[in-house]
């Protein structure tokens, strides 16, 4: 089955965590997933400059690894991030903001890009809250 | 044929960016001609409350969006009707009111789901 999968918290909430583990057992079970989109809160859960105490699971680190090992196509919502503070280079560069904390495996893009999965994905799967 | 969406939207629209947002997607979807539908759900009724006074709160009026809906092709908007009356709001015009029953059949007839 193809899969969109939304989130809209971040690292820190638990339906990350479960997002997470959705896209793992999905990708485990042969499934495929046609885009990550990240959208209101869930940017966070993008974010290079998360610090998770040591003996925590760093989930924004582990969402990075998935994206990075599986080759997905992993956005985050770029009107969004920028409102909440999650830029890339680019953007940083183009707001002259002194923090960069949105780098590769992640692309900003558009409310179109989670439209466009939404068409080709068979289910749309949505994370959010706590 | 294009997959429908139908976006829940519940949160009241000066409580954060969530009704703005739940608001964008539906536009964007409009913009690209896709098939969807808006619900207006618990706190998300506040949304269609009359007379809101954004500047009050130093917002951006939401509700002049929702006007824009049907300019982009926006025609299927909904409210709970138990969630309006909840709140003491009476059945907008922007909006068509739905029992509980008529929301899960609705939900039934949409390709996809999203809540906000």
């Amino acid at each position: 089955m193809k899969f969109a999968i939304a989130l809209f918290s971040a690292a820190h909430a638990p339906s990350s965590r479960r997002a997470l583990l959705f896209a793992q057992a999905a990708l485990a079970g042969g499934h495929e997933i046609v885009r990550l989109f990240f959208y209101q809160d869930g940017v966070y859960s993008a974010a290079n400059s998360v610090v998770t105490p040591q003996d925590e699971p760093d989930i924004a680190q582990q969402w990075r690894a998935l994206v990075s090992e599986h080759q997905l196509d992993g956005v985050v919502c770029i009107a969004a991030a920028l409102r909440r503070g999650v830029l890339n280079a680019e953007e940083a560069a183009r707001y002259q903001r002194s923090a960069v904390n949105l780098d590769a495996p992640w692309a900003l893009s558009g409310l179109g890009q989670l439209h466009d999965a939404i068409q080709d994905a068979d289910r749309l799967i949505c994370f959010g809250g706590p | 044929m294009s997959r429908s969406l139908l976006v829940i939207s519940r949160q009241a629209p000066w409580s954060g960016p969530s009704a703005r947002e739940a608001l964008d997607v539906v536009l964007a979807g409009g913009a690209f001609d896709l098939p969807i539908g808006l619900l207006f759900l618990d706190d998300g009724v506040f949304q269609l409350a009359p007379a809101q006074n954004a500047k009050a709160v130093q917002q951006k009026d939401v509700t002049a969006n929702l006007q824009a809906l049907s300019l982009f092709g926006i025609d299927e908007v909904f409210a709970c009707s138990h969630s309006l009356a909840e709140r003491g709001l009476s059945a907008p015009d922007s909006a068509q009111p739905l029992s509980s029953e008529q929301i899960s059949q609705m939900i039934d007839r949409y390709d996809q789901v999203m809540t906000l």
